[in-house]
């Protein structure tokens, strides 16, 4: 199972204080509807504002991404630039 | 595919070819923003606030309205009402309704400089004339200009409906304090514990504009069909075309955005200024309409980059192992909410392989033009007070800076501070590179009598994004090929995104032609910025290119009678796959593209991505300076700017972006400031009074190109444009304290500040 961190401020308010999950999920898609199932509100959260670090490769704006069975998990706030 | 790996030969990404916009750009004749001109067209100008902090208590039109020439004066009313509604643009998080308030005031001005009003008239000396005829009438109200300010009990309130998000619990009462970010690994505070030494110092910076030669202009015009063109120089013509929709009402469908040429952006690109406005104008006098900004109004009415107050603490043992590590970073947003607090939380320590680290910020609203992103941004904030932390820390240690950040240096498999474990980076690289370079290992010589000498190294981190792009490549029926890219070149995109396809296709490169596209003629691409472009849209225009080379081998295949498995290409030219596939000369493209109606008409491919996975870039820079004790005047000797690229497509682009930044940063250390007198008015709104570097102030800043390649993207690049300028202002910082013994925690270090600290010092 993926190993997710949802230690980000941006996720506290629907996680209370849990830090990691294990979750079985195979995809940036499966994870938003795997953490909205568990904690509604931070699916919408994860997919309008944060970006998701998958193995070090951070992703945002994505459902397609897979994620592996023993893939490490980062939710971080979604990055820009200038 | 990729073309990674010592096998492969790359016979065009690389080198370094002329690069395609040169002439145009030589002879005067490319066109930018303010050179467009259309039939019927008029000009308009825009009517600014005077004060910091006002309620408009009314606006009178009526005599401007009355000069002969004008054909329309618009003010907040004339632009819809819109929601609030969050929106994601360069700098990251913004809002719709507050993008629309910034962009013309409704009930209050909240800055010097904010648009009330804009003219329209046949000539922009009578718009400019009938502007001074808008009667505004202000009650003017206290304003804030600093964070401290801001942050301070009693402070005027910009926005009373604004409670700090990110707290616990939920504020009652309104601040000008927008939100509070954290970042936490492990536990610093007990961490100092197992410190030997500590350093611990605020530092502060200050906003400064981007500096774009190119002042904000542009074309509109608004038919009576509710079709809309607008020409205009921007960092994503499909930014302005969903910004201008939203912000007038308008489907996206009914605009259409043509980029033309852009005089730099380096982030100040990414909003809308002018063009909702000249939307409207256009849309009441139905006429075409020209906006040019000032330079003045560029300083005034436009984003900088956020000044900021940085404390930072950090804690290591004797022999040089960073063990803690904190930082506190506040930022002037502005007069909207949405400073870079996040990323500049993020990066402070991103150089660095932590345990235990906390990074925490306030976005802080006052008196000043909201920022806009400027490269990197955030990052070489809080990295300008880390970076002299940790120099300050080698001192204390009595250790090479250089080798104690070696001995700290994140690596693959570090756990970042701001949570993922890293992959593919070259940070290790870029300092050792640094530490072993002839600059590094050099005598700094004799300085002049009454002048010091030193020499500074600092390191930086950027993330980089990917995103949505969108390519196409074209076969012209000469065998020539035209790519078509949905990204305004600010930074030599049209060079690389033919490389690659050149490359792909194995011609000369001199045989493709890139152009940026419009809105109607490219698919969707997110903005130039983020460093984002050649990763991305590269990919996308590489893709474009693959499936040209393969409809080529089916065309070849069609004409020769044969299966397309047995064609292969290569050099540019089909060929029989091998002794099975039969005798043929080859076929090359100009052969195929003559041919290409008979085979099933023109030969083409767009392809449209959502890339993902840019590596991030590191850099470390060394900076030689000689400090004049008798002026306080800081003259930069030497500079050498190391960096993680990647793979460089066109390595003399990515020099000079890397030259760039590291120009910028110079310039943000040494003299770049905003000075507001009293009244809250900007004192230096032009070049003359807000010192940006020139040619004659510098040497050559000298490159080394580091190249770990980002398995993500076919040739291996990595975005290149921001982090340079991350490192100079901490590098140039540490050269002045090696140089004088003084740490200079105060950016502008310029020739009055570093007289009077070396005054202070005497005393």
């Amino acid at each position: 199972m993926a190993t997710v961190n949802v230690s980000n401020q941006m996720c506290r308010p629907f996680v209370g204080d849990a830090e990691v999950l294990e979750l079985e999920v195979d995809t940036v898609r499966a994870l938003i509807n795997e953490l909205e199932r568990r904690f509604p509100g931070l699916g919408p959260q994860v997919e309008e504002s944060m970006a998701v670090a998958i193995d070090g490769v951070i992703v945002q704006d994505t459902y397609l991404e897979p994620i592996g069975p023993d893939s490490e998990v980062f939710l971080i706030p979604k990055i820009a630039g200038g | 595919m990729n073309y990674l790996g010592k096998d492969v030969q790359l016979k065009v990404v690389g080198t370094r070819p002329i690069r395609p916009d040169g002439v145009e750009k030589v002879n005067g004749r490319a066109a930018f923003g303010a050179d467009v001109a259309v039939s019927g067209m008029i000009h308009a100008k825009v009517v600014r606030s005077p004060h910091a902090h006002a309620r408009i208590k009314s606006i009178d039109t009526s005599k401007a309205e009355a000069v002969k020439g004008v054909s329309a004066v618009i003010t907040g009313a004339d632009l819809p009402d819109i929601p609030s509604e969050e929106a994601f643009v360069g700098e990251g998080p913004s809002n719709f309704r507050e993008m629309s308030h910034n962009v013309i005031a409704r009930d209050k001005v909240l800055y010097d400089g904010h648009a009330v009003a804009a003219v329209a008239a046949t000539s922009a000396a009578i718009a400019e004339e009938a502007a001074r005829l808008v009667e505004v009438e202000y009650e003017v109200l206290p304003h804030v200009i600093s964070v401290e300010e801001a942050m301070a009990d009693g402070a005027p309130v910009l926005h009373e409906d604004m409670f700090t998000q990110g707290v616990d619990p939920k504020p009652t009462k309104a601040s000008n304090i927008a939100k509070r970010v954290e970042f936490k690994l492990g536990d610093s505070n007990a961490a100092f514990s197992k410190a030997d030494v500590i350093v611990e110092r605020q530092y502060k910076t200050q906003p400064v504009h981007q500096a774009y030669i190119e002042p904000h202009a542009c074309v509109v015009s608004y038919n009576p069909d509710g079709q809309a063109q607008i020409w205009c120089s921007s960092q994503g013509q499909f930014m302005v075309r969903a910004f201008c929709a939203k912000l007038l009402g308008m489907d996206i469908a009914s605009i259409r955005v043509m980029p033309m040429e852009i005089g730099g952006g380096f982030g100040g690109k990414t909003l809308v200024y002018l063009e909702p406005l000249a939307l409207a104008l256009s849309k009441k006098s139905g006429r075409p309409v020209k906006m040019v900004m000032s330079r003045e109004e560029v300083f005034r009415g436009s984003g900088p980059t956020s000044g900021g107050t940085i404390n930072v603490k950090i804690g290591a043992t004797k022999n040089g192992r960073i063990v803690a590590a904190e930082c506190e970073t506040i930022l002037q947003a502005g007069a909207f909410p949405g400073s870079p607090v996040g990323p500049a939380c993020m990066t402070a320590f991103a150089c660095y392989d932590l345990a235990d680290v906390t990074a925490f910020g306030y976005d802080v609203v006052s008196n000043r033009p909201k920022v806009a992103a400027y490269r990197a941004p955030g990052a070489p904030i809080s990295t300008f007070a880390v970076e002299s932390a940790v120099d300050e820390l080698a001192q204390k240690l009595d250790m090479d800076p250089g080798e104690l950040r070696l001995i700290n240096a994140a690596k693959d498999e570090t756990k970042a501070a701001y949570g993922p474990t890293l992959k593919n980076i070259g940070f290790v690289e870029t300092l050792e590179s640094a530490i072993a370079s002839q600059h590094y290992t050099s005598d700094l010589g004799e300085a002049p009598k009454g002048k010091r000498r030193g020499r500074g190294i600092a390191s930086g981190f950027w993330f980089n994004i990917g995103g949505e792009s969108s390519g196409a490549t074209y076969v012209n029926e000469d065998g020539t090929v035209t790519v078509v890219s949905g990204n305004p070149d600010i930074g030599g995109s049209r060079a690389s995104m033919g490389m690659m396809a050149a490359e792909v296709l194995g011609i000369e490169v001199e045989r493709v032609r890139t152009i940026v596209g419009d809105t109607a003629s490219v698919g969707y691409s997110f903005l130039t910025g983020g460093s984002r472009v050649t990763f991305a849209t590269g990919m996308a225009v590489t893709q474009s290119a693959e499936e040209v080379r393969d409809d080529l081998c089916r065309r070849a295949a069609l004409i020769w009678e044969i299966d397309a498995d047995a064609v292969e290409w290569r050099d540019g030219h089909a060929h029989p796959a091998g002794e099975n596939a039969g005798k043929f000369d080859p076929l090359s493209l100009s052969d195929i593209a003559a041919k290409s109606g008979r085979t099933g008409g023109p030969i083409a491919a767009k392809s449209s991505i959502n890339a993902q996975g840019a590596g991030p870039g590191y850099a470390t820079h060394i900076c030689d300076v000689e400090v004049d004790e008798e002026t306080g005047h800081v003259a930069v000797l030497r500079y050498t700017a190391v960096q993680d690229v990647g793979k460089a497509i066109h390595p003399a682009y990515v020099e000079g972006q890397m030259q760039g930044g590291a120009v910028q940063g110079i310039g943000w250390a040494l003299n770049e400031e905003y000075i507001y007198n009293k009244d809250g008015r900007l004192d230096n709104p032009g070049f003359l009074d807000y010192r940006v570097p020139v040619a004659s102030d510098l040497p050559m800043i000298e490159t080394v190109l580091i190249e770990v390649p980002n398995p993500r993207h076919p040739f291996g690049a990595k975005g290149v444009g921001e982090v340079p300028i991350v490192p100079p202002m901490a590098a140039v910082a540490n050269a002045i304290s090696s140089a004088t013994g003084l740490r200079m925690p105060n950016l502008p270090m310029s020739p009055p500040n570093v007289r009077a600290a070396l005054d202070a010092a005497k005393a």
